[in-house]
């Protein structure tokens, strides 16, 4: 609730600044949140215009016969049978040797499995990685000799592309999670390191100074000045990195996991059915919008602090 | 040059010597400042008034101990400078708050440095943001004040330390000038407050006329002091009064003679080889 109090008092404007006694507390809340509903329900009106505009786009292609249903299936065709396109997924489970396909899981069951398991590893690749890039990051910066050491091997691991790693994933790992989650971690892990050295060197020399000047302990500058003054730009890595992690875990699965969307979509391409690779496409880029969408209401959660900006620009 | 330690001195700053060369020994050297002299008493407020780039500020953050000097010494009671001390508060021209803190965080982040409890420092933050008149900003973050009040909670945090000296580098010179009338006002009020000593830094002539016990006129690159205009009128000053008409038309011209220099030197270093 103190956020929603916060962003009410940011549009309060500067009269209502320091003594706060425009409106009383309860009512600025409300205020507050039905303009916040008002925003969230715009948002949600043009994201549905932007997505119809691009479906109707697709569906007038196949009208006119440009776009042949049998290469790119439009919408209809390709959501239309859901029970049709499930009965691919999860089929490590569905067509093992001895099974009756019958008895599986439901096709509903099905994809929610598979979406499971491939958004499990994105997570858990993603945590990983973040966890050990940020602390590396910061070890660089903090003990020049580590720096010395490390940097170096890791600026020049970090343009090699991850499809190169796969092969050592497999050597390491075998079949199943481990190549997967391995390769999402090798996927964020360079670059992350990277992004949060420059993050740190970005920071206010007078923040800096400012700790120095009271007394502060290298630890303390780092813990209580650096470490915060980057977590904005970090959260920004974070999300940008996510798309990364979606693309690579399928490549991973493709190459065989057990299950999982990647798997799918190689199951689509040797059996020559695009509309089970629509489908897909489409479940994943549902999937990649909505954590997109938690990452950023978490970001304006944590970072209450960093001002929105974008208003500036819409304003040119 | 020597400074004896032992030596009794009313000083609450000493400045020896004192010289700077940025990347020293490289191409791109420059001096900064040369030979500095000067002693500030404690409780005395102090200007440092010169063109832009003529390394006032650089002197700052060497007696703040944020940078090393390359010759001479500094001490501040009777300690020779190495390196940071809560004893000397820098206030920097941009607003240096820590966003994600609260103002009284903020205000008591040097003694959350120390270790202090939270009940202790929110007890020091309230004393100190008391002695600037804010004390309704207490749980306000620093994106909901405006550009003054920030300073005011800058200066806040800097005194909650008990500093003997403040160092101040341009703190007014982003304000408009009606605010900056007013922050000039409050600092006074908050320094016969204090009674510690401030180092002020600026290029505006009525600011150290307004506020200072003594005007340091530097010269342009390298930055040495050319003269020390001691002013002894009381506060608050008239800035039209005769006296003080007189004060800015001597600095003025002292300054001026500088900026002139300064930009010969510019533009002979812009003219083709």
């Amino acid at each position: 609730m103190a956020t929603l109090a916060s962003v009410g008092e940011r549009q309060g404007g500067p009269e209502n600044r320091v003594d706060g006694t425009l409106a009383p507390p309860a009512r600025r809340r409300r205020m507050a949140l039905a303009s916040k509903i008002r925003i969230g329900a715009q948002r949600l009106w043009w994201t549905l215009v932007s997505i119809g505009t691009f479906v109707a786009i697709w569906e007038l292609c196949w009208l006119a016969g440009v776009a042949d249903p049998r290469l790119l299936p439009p919408p209809h065709i390709f959501l239309g049978d859901f029970v049709g396109q499930a009965k691919f997924f999860n089929t490590a489970t569905r067509w093992s040797i001895g099974v009756n396909p019958a008895d599986g899981p439901s096709p509903y069951e099905a994809v929610m499995l598979t979406i499971g398991a491939t958004t499990m590893r994105v997570l858990v690749g993603l945590v990983i990685a973040s966890l050990l890039a940020i602390s590396l990051g910061v070890l660089i910066r903090y003990f020049l000799l580590f720096e010395r050491l490390t940097l170096p091997t890791i600026t020049l691991l970090s343009p090699v592309s991850p499809i190169a790693w796969l092969p050592v994933a497999i050597f390491l790992f075998g079949i199943g999670n481990a190549p997967a989650i391995f390769m999402v971690v090798i996927a964020l892990f360079f670059h992350m390191v990277l992004a949060t050295i420059s993050q740190i060197d970005g920071v206010n020399r007078n923040l800096i100074n400012v700790a120095r000047t009271m007394g502060a302990t290298k630890w303390q500058t780092y813990s209580r000045v650096i470490i915060p003054a980057i977590l904005p730009g970090l959260l920004v890595v974070l999300r940008m990195n996510l798309f990364a992690a979606w693309m690579v875990v399928l490549i991973a699965e493709s190459t065989g996991v057990g299950y999982g969307l990647g798997q799918v979509i190689m199951l689509a391409r040797n059996t020559f059915n695009p509309s089970l690779v629509f489908f897909t496409i489409a479940l994943i880029g549902m999937l990649g919008f909505t954590f997109d969408l938690v990452l950023r209401m978490l970001q304006r959660r944590i970072l209450y602090w960093v001002p929105e900006t974008t208003g500036v620009l819409r304003g040119l | 040059m020597a400074c004896d330690p032992a030596k009794p001195s009313n000083s609450s700053l000493i400045c020896r010597g004192v010289s700077k060369t940025w990347a020293a020994g490289t191409e791109r050297a420059h001096e900064a400042l040369r030979d500095i002299d000067i002693e500030v008493a404690p409780g005395e407020f102090v200007t440092f008034l010169g063109p832009s780039g003529c390394g006032k500020s650089t002197l700052l953050y060497l007696i703040a101990g944020l940078e090393p000097v390359t010759s001479g010494e500094i001490w501040s009671s009777h300690q020779r400078v190495t390196g940071p001390s809560p004893d000397r508060s820098l206030i920097f021209q941009e607003t240096s708050l820590f966003p994600w803190l609260t103002v009284w965080q903020n205000v008591s982040f040097g003694l959350g440095i120390r270790g202090a409890d939270s009940k202790t420092r929110r007890a020091a933050a309230r004393d100190a943001l008391q002695r600037v008149g804010l004390t309704a900003a207490f749980d306000k973050r620093p994106d909901e004040l405006s550009g003054g009040m920030r300073q005011r909670v800058a200066v806040a945090r800097a005194l909650a330390m008990r500093p003997k000296v403040l160092l101040m580098d341009e703190p007014f010179a982003a304000l408009d000038v009606q605010t900056r009338q007013r922050m000039q006002d409050f600092l006074l009020d908050v320094w016969r407050d204090s009674g510690a000593s401030i180092l002020f830094v600026t290029h505006h002539i009525d600011e150290a006329v307004a506020l200072a016990d003594r005007v340091a006129v530097f010269t342009s690159r390298p930055g040495r002091i050319k003269t020390v205009v001691p002013i002894d009128l009381p506060r608050p000053r008239n800035l039209f009064s005769p006296q003080c008409e007189k004060l800015r038309i001597e600095l003025t011209q002292d300054l001026r003679d500088e900026v002139d220099r300064a930009f010969a030197e510019q533009e002979a270093l812009a003219a083709p080889t």
